[in-house]
């Protein structure tokens, strides 16, 4: 992996590989510079706390489905109550469950997995524009790693006021046990997530902005890679507010100080800090970041299933610039959204109508973008790899997780379904389904950039099949609980008379559950057995047409045999009279000379 | 599984909004739906409710049939053709751009109305009760027999929220302690409570009966168990209630003890 095979080509001036290797094991694998590396680092760092926030949320499902019985295989951790879940420890769970999910999993996945190792090859650079930055933004998740896996283990447990740890609750260690050590790390760990992304999101945007090959045009770039762009825009402007809001909810925890509080606030029957504060000012400022964080954890995988859709339907994207406009739409409008997270806070309800208007437009962008790439896959070539399906499966599941979520805009049906399992649903549509189906969907397709080998498309294709059914089975049925009102984050709802009948449902959609992790042992599997014995791949098993397609598979350091020319956009597939059918970006406009550089390859 | 082509993903796609639309079929005739509505507003929830499922279940249906088709039939195993060679289409992105537009827009103007009366058109009059989360409670306080909250003879219950029927009703909602929301699933209401302030809450009551108070808002390991009771009664019963539980409090312990131990404000 650490030089490149192919012979090297100096004529056009790059710099050789060995002037970058000076290769020991450490500085290879571990305090990489390399952009591909650190990608895999995160990669595989992600897939790990994918796996435990996976058990997270089947733990949680089991007390939903059964409460109070005893917990198999890990009941023996739980001695002191018999085997048993204890409702504070439930509510821990979930709590962390979101945490992984979303500053563990989702976020660095997306960003620094194949932000990472996609936006050099994608955009022709030999690597990013500030390798000891980036290697740095990796090394600065390791604080959060040890932080979020720690509390698990501190008096009290882990956080347990929920992923959006709302103070007085979050500030108070006597109204949660969690609220002492256990979300002083939760917001430690926050904060290093947060300095990793401003990282990486600095470096994407000045790489994209300066280091783009020759002739590659902003309106040449792939769709990942203006997904990856505005995304990073989206972070650097929207992180620092929840950097500084973690600051001063840690400053309310350990100096005494009222952010947060108000006056008189009496918990457990002691008076609580000096008050003075609002903890509606927190929700203010947790939502002004996370729900641009929203877009933050689609985007980038919007951008890779457009471009897996071109592919396998060998047709150019439909609507390449409404498809770069909308994305920036809805990055746009991300930012003026945020409170339609709290229509039933308390905040002013003025305010709310003007937070639903803004709501009602962001599913504009969003509908546009679904047209489209039911657009592209029409009058297609289909062939249907695993990646292919992972891919359509994505809008399939992001028409539910859209249309869901203008329930919930509408302000008078929010009053209803707001903080029940309707909510959970759209979310799980929109990040289970939507996201982390498109980020499998881009494990399948560039699999054999990162490792020169192929999955295995019998078993990967038997996996998303599996995955597809019982997302579905646990997923699709929250809606119509939530319709009853069934709330989240209750250890036990069944002793309220309106959900007592609730029970077998939820069974059902624990079963389901059981059986979407279960399905991953398939994929973990596939993984790593393909990594060493899947079939080689060459440069361009897909026969896709972008850059990264012209290098070596895995590249070395540099990537680039030569520097790449590029001469047209990125979806030049089917062209007519053109006996190939796709144009590589590289391949010059002469049809003669293409024809050449396509018997080449 | 690879030798399975368009027709077999093509059944797999189609089963989405098949049995999607079949869950939401059955779901009523399950008891798994929308709780009985008790309240004077809870219609316009409802009904909006009701036109945005039909509205997105059109949406839903008509996108993943064409999903489904495209997929049946640009199959690349139906024969040696060649993808079309096509970028885009002004007229289509111009038709579904402004299509959506304009529906979400009127949908947004179309449920103002609903909102402003739940939320902020508030009845000009006192509270009949006031409403203070705490954890795991609610404590409630009914202003006595001078009508004014907050002095010597309030009466003090917890969990057992009595009120009568047919009358427009002002709940003054506050939290001594953390978040909370006060849920009330067959009256269609949620509001959260929060410590510091005073949140008033309003609505009707069209039948008698008891139903829950749920808290829909996390707020501590025993958020689970914050179950209150809410029951309508008719004007006669609900003064008679009233005077029960007022002589019970004055039975057993002195009024000025009471408003004491309850320093809430």
């Amino acid at each position: 992996m650490s030089t490149v095979t192919a012979p090297v080509s100096t004529e056009h001036g790059h710099p050789p590989a060995s002037q970058h290797s000076v290769s020991t094991f450490l500085s290879t694998y571990v305090f990489s510079k390399d952009h591909k590396v650190i990608g895999l680092q995160f990669l595989f760092s992600t897939l790990l706390w994918f796996l435990i926030g996976g058990l997270l949320a089947l733990a949680v499902r089991w007390q939903v489905a059964w409460p109070w019985s005893d917990v198999p295989v890990v009941g023996k951790l739980f001695a002191q109550q018999g085997g048993q879940m204890s409702p504070e420890f439930y509510t821990m769970l979930f709590t962390m469950h979101a945490t992984v999910m979303i500053f563990l999993v989702i976020i660095p996945i997306l960003a620094g997995a194949f932000g990472n190792f996609l936006i050099p090859l994608m955009i022709g650079a030999d690597d990013m524009a500030f390798p000891t930055l980036n290697m740095l933004s990796y090394w600065f998740m390791w604080p959060a790693f040890i932080a979020f896996g720690a509390s698990f283990f501190v008096e009290g447990g882990a956080a347990s006021s929920g992923w959006t740890s709302y103070p007085p609750l979050s500030t108070n260690v006597a109204s949660s046990p969690g609220s002492g050590w256990g979300q002083t790390l939760w917001l430690i760990g926050l904060t290093f997530v947060g300095v990793s992304s401003m990282l990486g999101s600095v470096n994407y945007m000045t790489t994209i902005i300066l280091m783009r090959a020759p002739g590659m045009t902003m309106f040449r770039l792939p769709m990942t890679i203006w997904a990856m762009f505005i995304t990073a825009v989206l972070q650097a402007f929207a992180l620092p507010v929840l950097t500084a809001a973690g600051f001063m909810q840690m400053s309310d925890r350990m100096f005494s100080t009222g952010f947060f509080t108000p006056e008189n606030n009496i918990v457990n029957n002691a008076v609580a800090g000096p008050g003075g504060g609002q903890p509606l000012l927190w929700q203010h400022l947790f939502w002004f970041y996370s729900h641009p964080a929203v877009y933050i954890m689609i985007l980038p995988a919007m951008g890779m299933v457009s471009d897996i859709l071109t592919c396998f339907a060998r047709k150019p994207l439909f609507g390449y610039r409404p498809m770069v406009y909308s994305i920036a739409g809805i990055a746009g409008l991300g930012f003026i959204v945020w409170g339609h997270h709290m229509f039933m806070s308390g905040m002013n309800p003025a305010l709310g109508i003007t937070f639903m208007v803004s709501t009602m437009m962001i599913a504009l962008p969003s509908a546009v973008k679904t047209f489209n790439w039911l657009g592209t896959v029409w009058g297609g070539r289909i062939q249907f790899t695993t990646a292919m399906l992972f891919a359509l499966s994505f809008v399939s599941m992001f028409i539910i997780g859209g249309l869901s979520g203008i329930f919930m805009a509408a302000t008078p049906v929010d009053i209803f379904i707001h903080d029940t399992y309707f909510i959970v649903a759209h979310f799980h549509y929109v990040l289970f389904a939507g996201t982390a189906m498109g980020v499998w969907a881009a494990i399948y397709f560039w699999f054999p950039k990162m490792f020169g080998r192929t999955m295995n498309e019998f078993w990967g294709k038997v996996h998303f099949f599996l995955t597809f059914v019982f997302l579905n089975g646990t997923f699709f049925t929250m809606h119509i609980l939530g319709a009853v009102g069934f709330p989240r984050r209750l250890a036990d709802a069944y002793h309220y008379e309106t959900f007592h009948h609730l029970q077998p449902m939820n069974a059902f959609m624990t079963y389901c559950a059981i059986g979407m992790v279960a399905s991953q042992i398939i994929f973990a599997v596939n993984f790593f057995w393909s990594m060493f014995y899947g079939p080689v791949a060459g440069r361009n098993p897909w026969n896709a047409n972008g850059l990264e397609w012209t290098a070596p598979s895995p590249p070395g350091h540099g990537n680039f045999d030569v520097q790449p020319v590029v001469y047209r956009g990125p979806y030049e597939y089917s062209v007519p009279g053109v006996e190939k059918d796709h144009l590589m970006q590289t391949d010059p406009p002469n049809a003669a000379a293409a024809a050449a550089a396509a018997s080449a390859h | 599984m690879n030798r399975l082509g368009g027709i077999f993903w093509g059944l797999v796609f189609l089963a989405v909004p098949v049995l999607g639309v079949a869950v939401f079929a059955v779901a009523p005739a399950i008891n798994v739906w929308l709780p009985k509505d008790i309240s004077a507003h809870g219609y316009q929830i409802d009904s909006l409710f009701y036109f945005i499922l039909a509205l997105t279940g059109v949406v839903f249906i008509a996108t993943e049939l064409l999903l489904f088709w495209f997929i049946w039939k640009y199959d690349a195993a139906r024969g040696e053709r060649k993808a079309t060679y096509i970028q885009g289409s002004h007229t289509l992105e111009v038709v579904w751009t402004i299509i959506p537009a304009a529906t979400l827009l009127f949908l947004a103007i179309y449920q103002m109305n609903a909102w402003a009366n739940v939320k902020m058109r508030r009845p000009d009059m006192p509270p009949t009760v006031e409403v203070v989360a705490r954890q795991f409670e609610w404590r409630l306080r009914y202003p006595g027999r001078d009508g004014v909250l907050g002095t010597a003879d309030d009466l003090h219950l917890v969990n057992d929220l009595h009120l009568p029927v047919d009358e427009e009703i002002l709940v003054q909602l506050k939290s001594m302690d953390v978040l909370h929301s006060f849920f009330l699933p067959n009256l269609r209401i949620k509001q959260d409570a929060v410590p510091g302030m005073k949140i008033p809450v309003w609505f009707r009551a069209t039948e008698t009966g008891g139903f829950d108070i749920v808290c829909a808002e996390l707020c501590g390991w025993g958020h689970y168990k914050m179950k209150g009771r809410i029951t309508f009664v008719s004007r006669p019963e609900f003064d008679a209630w009233l005077d029960r539980k007022y002589s019970e409090q004055e039975a057993t312990q002195p009024v000025a003890e009471a408003v004491g131990e309850m320093a809430v404000r």
